[in-house]
């Protein structure tokens, strides 16, 4: 039976974890490749890096993070943030990276999504939505949530489908950093309209939240910062408490 | 031991590389190689493969002479080879992704599109499953049955020859997700994206 996925996300600027496990065994809190090793360790079904570097002169620098995170964690690695074009998926996939998330340059440039997966396999090609409530419908964000492309997030998701992409994460931007939960509406309307699976993003407080994404949500993998960082709770008691609630996962 | 891994532009064959060169440490030598030569003086050959099957096979042969060289290598020498996903599907007759392509021939079958029941499972089949291991196999050796197995694929392998078949795995129907026959192994899940259990079944070829 295939498992629902827990995925810890850390955000990396400038090659360091910007938030992270505060871990007093840990020997360097901003070293993501450690950060990374303690979660696939403790069980995490992959891995993902957001880069959030914001100038250009230090975007070289998740590069190395991949390179020396995939020869410690043989778990699947997922790199998004600041990709643009063929050549940086190329770069990241050839750093060890499994997957690369693509945002912004997927919402500017459909050819992105269609050349690349055509390139590199559907498999390694996520397209990341970051969407917001606008009455009844929600609007694709880009640029990291500052600017809204008006564009449907329904019919954005059915597109990115077709184009190639071969899974959605999907960050409800109402949401993230609130603890508040998953929008449930958002990821439970996004991946019934799609045949790939859907990860969910945005605004985990709790392991009931990551219990609604699957459950209510109909996600195929959960993904969450903050609350397995700081040791707030383990992976271990993640997949404990899903494994509690009838949820299929790795154990 | 010369391991070769076969880099014939079949898109990220990083992770592969790490977690051999991971396993093997000092017990064999990792070579990542298209120079038949290499190839022909290696003791194992690795064969991944990501993409289309027919993409992949028409990668393997652009590479002049590599499909002959892999032919002798696999056929008349007889020397132990491990596909894995689209590698594995290669050693089929034919493939059924975007186009009819012709396989390797080294298993009698075909690479079907996997039914998921009118949209009912979604695919790609991505993410953890569990192994039912249904014949002894020398991969399998110290991994229990039921183990999870890391997978990302749409299509599967249908061999002719059920024998040959050494694990399947439950999704939309049952699906084969390794093989073995005689020296050829072959696993639709990613070892090299397994954690550890995925690691030791990496060992147990190495040490054949």
């Amino acid at each position: 039976m295939l498992k629902n996925r827990i995925i810890p996300c850390l955000d990396v600027k400038n090659g360091r974890v910007v938030k992270g496990i505060n871990f007093i065994d840990l020997k360097d809190a901003g070293d993501p490749v450690e950060q990374a090793k303690i979660y696939s360790d403790g069980g995490a079904d992959e891995i993902c890096f957001l880069d959030i570097t914001a100038s250009n002169e230090n975007r070289d620098t998740i590069y190395d993070v991949v390179k020396e995170t995939s020869k410690k964690c043989f778990v699947p690695l997922t790199v998004g943030g600041g990709v643009r074009n063929i050549e940086d998926i190329n770069k990241l996939l050839n750093c060890g990276a499994d997957k690369v998330s693509i945002n912004t340059a997927a919402v500017e440039n459909s050819k992105v999504v269609i050349d690349s997966s055509k390139k590199f396999g559907s498999q390694c090609i996520v397209v990341a939505i970051d969407a917001k409530k606008n009455g009844d419908k929600w609007e694709v964000f880009t640029h990291g949530g500052r600017n809204n492309s008006g564009i449907n997030a329904l019919e954005y998701a059915e597109q990115m489908e077709k184009n190639g992409a071969g899974e959605l994460l999907v960050t409800s931007m109402d949401r993230d950093g609130t603890q508040a939960g998953y929008d449930i509406d958002l990821m439970s309307k996004i991946s019934s309209k799609v045949n790939i699976p859907v990860i969910a993003s945005g605004g985990v407080g709790n392991l009931d939240h990551l219990v609604d994404g699957i459950k209510l949500g109909k996600a195929s993998a959960v993904l969450a910062a903050s609350i397995f960082h700081y040791g707030k709770h383990s992976i271990k008691e993640a997949k404990d408490y899903l494994d509690s609630k009838g949820i299929p996962v790795r154990i | 031991m010369k391991v070769t891994i076969v880099d014939y532009n079949s898109g990220n064959i990083s992770s592969v590389i790490n977690s051999f060169k991971e396993v093997a440490k000092d017990k064999a030598n990792i070579e990542v190689s298209s120079v038949l030569d290499k190839i022909k003086s290696s003791d194992k050959v690795i064969l991944p493969g990501q993409g289309s099957f027919k993409n992949c096979i028409e990668a393997l042969k652009k590479i002049n002479g590599l499909t002959d060289t892999l032919n002798e290598f696999v056929i008349s020498k007889k020397k132990p080879v491990l596909g894995i996903c689209v590698g594995l599907q290669m050693f089929a007759d034919i493939g059924y992704e975007e186009t009819k392509t012709n396989g390797l021939g080294w298993i009698s079958g075909n690479v079907s599109k996997i039914d998921n029941q009118n949209g009912k499972y979604k695919l790609p089949h991505i993410g953890w499953n569990q192994i039912e291991i249904v014949k002894n196999s020398k991969i399998f050796k110290d991994i229990e049955n039921k183990s999870h197995m890391y997978f990302v694929h749409s299509y599967e392998f249908i061999p002719e020859d059920k024998n040959v078949i050494s694990a399947t795995t439950e999704y939309s129907s049952n699906i084969v997700c390794s093989v073995e026959k005689e020296n050829i192994f072959g696993t639709q899940f990613h070892p090299e994206k397994s954690d550890k259990l995925g690691l030791k079944m990496i060992d147990n070829f190495l040490r054949l």
